[in-house]
């Protein structure tokens, strides 16, 4: 049986644990044998977006010496995805030992909708969601990674699903890490905004591939009493 | 150095813009238009990547030389009859500028759009000098009237609506009350015109500096370029060091380029291009002309290797556009003159330690990474700032809450060294907290995640099921 290492990321393990569950069952129907990454909780994206280097290295040398190139390893957030395979070789300028394992570590490392279209070749894997859903394209996933179409394609394959457009998809919701606490009004007055356009679209869920996305517009969502609900890729991919 | 914002500014202005829903509603709509007017520009123009590419190998290369091209082109200005001054800062070329407008005893100054002019602050400089100075871009006199600075680099009066500005006319011109953008233009056009004939000096900023003829590129919609650089017998041109370019030939791919992302146009309605003063054959034109070059803390951003990429910036003010940052604020929140993605990394260079707030004022979206028509790496840059700024020394004085959030990033990154503990004490903690939350949702939480929850948004409980969250009786 092929082995993947799925990395749950910081955000899965403390908010989201059935994102990492789904994440899990889609592999496994894929006959992968799923063995998590347990030896790192966060990918260092916290410290290093807040100009925190030193913090950044400890978690970005935990993370590499946590995971090893020949298995690849899934990760479900674009955000921590884009983390290591592009920011670290920032992060790691002046290690140049770290620098080099994680060179070697990049070609292993995929976003989980990445994995599924690109490397296991598959769209339909078996889901069933009768639901009308406005898709989120994460900003990170987006625009650093270019995981475009693999999303909105595994989507499409599923059955009973109605995808709908809205409005400025590709803007932020606002989330931004430390930047949503950081600067709260402005993040919440972007999940505000975005929350109107979904709502005109009339979806009943939002799905993205960010458990922080998911934070910050459930969260956001949540408080004004609107009955949309928001769900990871993974967690659609896995239901039935 | 001059126009810095306070430390804790930004904060409050923010405040501010967010909370003015009429604000954020015409930002919305005009900055909404403009993004549909470039894609739209864009998609018929399949050559707008590849010419992309080539203004920025122009950018890499100029920038690359500025010591050599900034040299070629004072010789090459000079031989066409200009007065060229290299100010090293703000000070320096406003006392240069004055000096210039008193020595020519004139009484008024018309100005073409100068954001150069807007950094040095140039306007106070003048007007204590005794002298009257009038904005000939419609939307900078729209501003001046209104005593304000420009919201945004190239639509200054962005934040207000044409109803503002026809309240604004009656008050100030005495024409009667009108939202007719075309009745409004034509109050201007003739206030305006007086003026530029009987200014003694015109003032205008440089798009580019063509080094090898001495060319300067002035690209506008209105025609006030034109008429402040050719009226008066007086004309300044203020350019920052960053805005020559090598040769003539190069300016094309600029032009092919610059309009499309700026104004979502094909090309401006006008694009000067002067060379000199009047010569002695030529029926108009200015007696004297002078360029400032202006240095202001752009030498020091060349010196790091990762800054000097926002020396490419041709200020079309597209990142402004398309930031959400920007939309939801405005332009006035930044407290500087070059607001929005861009702003946020000049300004801290440009104004010193007092914006160091500004590069944490992103999401990092990269938005302005991709819409920039020289593929400046606007995150990259900010990431890069906030690192400089977090071990700047002396240590910058952030707003409590900003020292808070950073502690807890601390203290978070020292928990996440030791992944099985957390992991213990996440699965402890989530049964003792799950009766305070609802849907898998907390109304409120102490400390850092206080911010959150004070601002419209419910947290996620610890480890919730994901049928806790889900609504009942769901189905489309």
């Amino acid at each position: 049986m092929t082995e993947v290492r799925l990395f749950a990321t910081c955000l899965a393990e403390e908010f989201f644990p059935s994102v990492i569950e789904a994440a899990k069952t889609v592999l496994e129907r894929l006959k992968l044998k799923v063995r998590p990454v347990r030896a790192s909780f966060c990918c260092a994206q916290a410290p290093f977006n807040e100009g925190l280097r030193e913090p950044a290295l400890d978690l970005a040398r935990k993370f590499l010496r946590a995971c090893e190139p020949g298995a690849p390893i899934v990760i479900p957030s674009g955000s921590c995805t884009s983390m290591v395979r592009i920011f670290y070789s920032d992060l790691l300028a002046n290690e140049p030992k770290l620098a080099e394992r994680a060179a070697a570590l990049r070609p292993w490392i995929y976003e989980f909708s990445q994995f599924l279209v690109d490397v296991m070749k598959v769209k339909y894997v078996g889901a069933r969601f009768d639901r009308t859903v406005a898709y989120h394209p994460a900003c990170h996933l987006t625009r650093e990674l270019r995981v475009i179409d693999q999303p909105r394609a595994l989507l499409a394959a599923v059955e009973g699903i109605r995808v709908v457009d809205f409005r400025n998809p590709e803007e932020c919701c606002g989330f931004g890490g430390v930047f949503s606490v950081k600067l709260p009004h402005i993040s919440a007055a972007m999940a505000e905004d975005k929350i109107q356009r979904i709502q005109e679209s009339g979806a009943s869920t939002i799905v993205a591939n960010d458990c922080g996305c998911l934070m910050q517009l459930g969260g956001a969502l949540h408080r004004r009493g609107i009955p949309i609900e928001t769900w990871h890729l993974a967690e659609v991919l896995a239901a039935r | 150095m001059s126009a810095g914002p306070s430390s804790s500014g930004f904060l409050e202005s923010s405040r501010r813009g967010v909370a003015d829903a009429d604000l954020r509603r015409k930002l919305e709509n005009a900055t909404g238009r403009h993004l549909e007017h470039v894609a739209a520009t864009r998609a018929e123009f399949p050559a707008f990547d590849s010419e992309r590419d080539a203004a920025r190998r122009i950018k890499e290369d100029a920038i690359g030389r500025l010591d050599e091209l900034l040299v070629e082109l004072k010789n090459k200005l000079e031989a066409n009859g200009a007065t060229v001054f290299v100010a090293a800062d703000a000070g320096e070329a406003r006392d240069y500028i004055v000096n210039v407008v008193k020595r020519a005893g004139a009484k008024q100054v018309v100005k073409g759009k100068s954001m150069t002019t807007e950094e040095i602050e140039l306007n106070p400089a003048l007007e204590r000098a005794g002298v009257e100075v009038v904005e000939t871009d419609l939307g900078e006199y729209i501003v001046q009237l209104r005593g304000e600075r420009p919201s945004h680099i190239i639509t200054p009066a962005i934040h207000l609506s044409k109803e503002d500005i026809g309240r604004l006319f009656a008050d100030k011109l005495g024409i009667p009350y009108t939202a007719e953008p075309e009745t409004l233009t034509d109050a201007a056009r003739k206030r305006l015109r007086e003026i530029f004939l009987s200014a003694g000096v015109g003032v205008t900023g440089v798009n580019f500096a063509i080094a090898e003829t001495g060319t300067l590129a002035l690209i506008e919609n209105e025609g006030n370029g034109r008429l402040s650089s050719t009226l008066p017998d007086t004309f300044i041109a203020v350019m920052g060091i960053e805005k020559v370019i090598p040769k003539l030939s190069d300016l094309p791919h600029f032009l092919e380029i610059l309009a499309r992302t700026g104004t979502g146009q094909k090309l401006t309605t006008y694009v000067n291009f002067i060379s000199g003063p009047r010569g002695r054959h030529d029926a108009d034109g200015p007696r004297a002309m002078h360029v400032v070059i202006l240095d202001n803390g752009r030498s020091a951003m060349l010196a790091d290797p990762v800054l000097r990429e926002a020396l490419y910036c041709l200020r079309c003010g597209a990142c402004l556009n398309v930031c959400p940052v920007y939309r939801r604020i405005g332009g006035h929140a930044y407290n500087s003159t070059y607001p929005g993605p861009i702003g946020s990394i000049v300004s801290p260079n440009l104004f010193g330690s007092a914006a160091a707030e500004l590069p944490f004022a992103s999401t990092l979206c990269g938005a302005c990474r991709d819409i920039c028509p020289v593929r400046i790496d606007i995150p990259r840059i900010l990431l890069h700032l906030r690192w400089r700024e977090s071990v700047a020394q002396p240590a910058i004085k952030w707003p409590k809450a900003a020292v808070k959030a950073r502690a807890s990033v601390v203290r978070f990154a020292r928990m996440a060294r030791f992944p099985r503990t957390l992991r213990l004490l996440t699965r402890l903690a989530a049964p003792v907290l799950r009766p305070f939350a609802r849907d898998g949702y907390m109304r409120r939480m102490p400390g850092v995640a206080g911010n959150w929850t004070r601002w419209g948004r419910d947290f996620p409980a610890l480890r919730a099921r994901r049928k806790t969250r889900q609504k009942p009786a769901e189905h489309s």
